[in-house]
């Protein structure tokens, strides 16, 4: 049934019907209501056979998950920006045990100056953390993304980030056909723990490793995150098969005119610039970019759903004989440039692209679509630098009018 | 397209406003999102929400820029938000407030906008059905009553499918008031033969 929803309340709704054994998170905006929504399900029953814990911080939310997953339950959390720094190291314990436990990042920025607002600083923080981490481009996505994390995470026994832009989708509402309950029992089987903690036969998880066995306990987990790709290329691909309609996989290609998703779009030609983008941007970019294409403008879009693994073979696939890339990064690697333009230009090592970081929407800063207009303009005329800010304000912080919102900006 | 910003204050129920409004347009057929702006988590700071309608899917994310309609939750907000900003050429601007449209011009310092301007006391006839100061359910009504994007039907629907029960029936109740009294108004202008009321 194709319906209005809060990005929230459709991510909470296909979250209870993947029956999580247990779900333990601390409100934080913007990921709030989703966890608000879960708890109310959990009350009424709708989220049935689940224990919702109360905890007092994020640290205790992951450390909680960490003991569902190793006791054997489908753990489910969520949490964004300084709530996912606060749980960091809780974070990194639950990869290297092998605990795939699905987390909801409603991604939101990271302080000092405090913001509560969009970008992708919190997730890029996490990037080396041993989690899956997979973008969603919109609601209908986010909500998507969620059956397909909780597959390829328990297969793989790596745990998940599944992330949402915070406001812009979290708070958004939008048109989303939920799974139901009976299409996710069809597709998604129970949760079989490889490893569950068990009283008879007492294990350990997580023990520690000395240097003689640290090295090679690593190169085991990072074999195991190279298994990752095609699982979660298959799942993305039993999704479309059930439920009719594309979410996840790797890299996503996009119609050179219409700009609609389309797996079977040809990779990009030695013409075009090629935009590689991830999140909520790709809905302005797709709209932006179409008068662009019907201008005649050498353009194409790409969208990185899968941050880790990153994809590197499907995204040189998908940019083709391209050589001239822009990437619009949400995050910024200081000193440097962009946190995904660095993977992209790894990605492409020896290729000889031409590459420009435009980091945008920092903060919550909106991305308005023509100034991105504008920075493709400015790349294929050879006006474009190696690293751009998207609407910087020059001369420093400007002092808001009063009452300035956007409208204002 | 058709794209519609909504300014009021915290508290006021500018989110949930535009949040219906999207269903409601949703309901009418069209494919529909709205967009929360958080300038502030403050009750009684400014907040401005945004929806668009459109026969396709809507894909950008940006906030609207050039509305064709804006509602104004609170006359107070006339003349320091700007609400008549990027306003499309012949838009559409109804404002919550007793005074007339001429008041409002002036507040906004607007007088010579291209754009139709219309005033319903949403807030007195909120208060006078649901007793709160929340008039989102009069304001989408007041728009029903100046367009076609949606109807009066629609929003009651809404917003007793969302607060189901007593709070629903009064703000459909105050919603129904709210569109006979901008209809009154249209006609009033009608007859005046194109001058504005």
């Amino acid at each position: 049934m194709r319906e209005v929803l809060e990005g929230s309340q459709a991510v909470a709704r296909t979250v209870a019907r993947c029956r999580p054994g247990v779900v333990c998170a601390y409100p934080i905006s913007p990921q709030t209501h989703i966890v608000e929504a879960l708890s109310v399900m959990a009350r009424t029953g709708e989220l049935a056979d689940c224990e919702y814990v109360n905890v007092e911080s994020e640290f205790s939310a992951m450390s909680v998950s960490i003991g569902a997953s190793a006791g054997g339950s489908r753990a489910y959390t969520a949490t964004a920006s300084q709530g996912l720094l606060y749980m960091a190291e809780a974070v990194y314990n639950a990869a290297g045990m092998g605990l795939p436990i699905v987390m909801t990042v409603a991604n939101r920025a990271v302080g000092a100056p405090i913001n509560i607002w969009n970008d992708h600083s919190d997730a890029m923080a996490m990037r080396d953390s041993g989690w899956l981490q997979l973008f969603a481009a919109d609601n209908q996505e986010a909500a998507d993304l969620h059956v397909i994390a909780f597959g390829a995470a328990e297969e793989l026994g790596i745990p998940a980030m599944v992330c949402m832009d915070g406001f812009v989708l979290t708070h958004a509402s939008d048109v989303v056909e939920l799974p139901t309950a009976a299409q996710v029992d069809a597709f998604l089987p129970p949760y079989r723990p490889t490893q569950a903690l068990d009283i008879l036969n007492p294990t350990t998880i997580g023990t520690m490793a000395g240097p003689e066995s640290f090295t090679e306990t690593k190169y085991l987990q990072h074999l195991r995150f190279l298994d990752a790709a095609a699982v979660i290329e298959s799942w993305s691909d039993r999704f479309r098969e059930a439920f009719g309609r594309e979410a996840g996989g790797l890299v996503v290609r996009y119609d050179p005119d219409t700009l609609d998703r389309d797996r079977e779009a040809p990779p990009a030609s030695s013409d075009d610039l090629v935009v590689v983008a991830m999140g909520s941007v790709i809905g302005t970019l797709q709209a932006a970019l179409e008068p662009l294409r019907a201008a005649g403008i050498p353009v194409r879009l790409v969208g990185v759903s899968s941050f880790r693994p990153f994809p590197g073979d499907a995204l040189r696939d998908a940019i083709g004989e391209s050589r001239h890339v822009m990437v619009i990064d949400r995050a910024l690697e200081l000193g440097s440039g962009g946190v995904l333009t660095g993977c992209v230009g790894r990605a492409l090592a020896g290729t000889r692209s031409r590459l420009h970081s435009v980091v945008a929407g920092l903060g919550g800063r909106p991305i308005l679509e023509a100034s991105l207009q504008e920075a493709v303009r400015m790349a294929l005329d050879g006006e474009l630098g190696r690293l751009e800010f998207l609407d910087l304000k020059e001369g420093g912080v400007p002092t808001p009018a009063a009452g300035a919102t956007e409208v204002a900006r | 397209m058709r794209q519609v910003r909504v300014h009021g204050r915290g508290g006021q129920g500018v989110v949930t406003a535009a949040e219906m409004l999207a269903r409601a347009g949703f309901l009418a057929g069209h494919e529909a999102q709205a967009i929360p702006s958080f300038g502030s988590e403050r009750t009684g700071a400014p907040v401005v929400s945004y929806c668009r309608f459109a026969d396709v899917p809507l894909r950008t994310r940006e906030p609207v820029l050039a509305p064709d309609v804006v509602l104004v939750q609170d006359p107070t907000l006339l003349a320091s938000d700007r609400p008549f900003a990027g306003l499309a050429p012949g838009g559409l601007v109804i404002v919550n407030t007793a005074a007339d449209a001429t008041a409002v011009r002036a507040d906004a310092g607007a007088e010579d906008a291209d754009a139709t301007v219309l005033t319903v006391p949403a807030m007195q006839i909120t208060m006078t059905h649901l007793g709160k100061p929340k008039p989102a359910a009069a304001m989408l009504a007041a728009y029903a009553a100046a367009s076609d994007d949606i109807t009066l039907d629609a929003v009651q629907q809404v917003f007793r499918e969302r607060f189901p029960g007593a709070v629903g029936e009064a703000n459909a109740a105050a919603a129904a008031e709210a569109f006979a009294y901008v209809r009154d108004e249209l006609a009033a202008v009608g007859a005046a033969a194109g001058s504005e009321g």
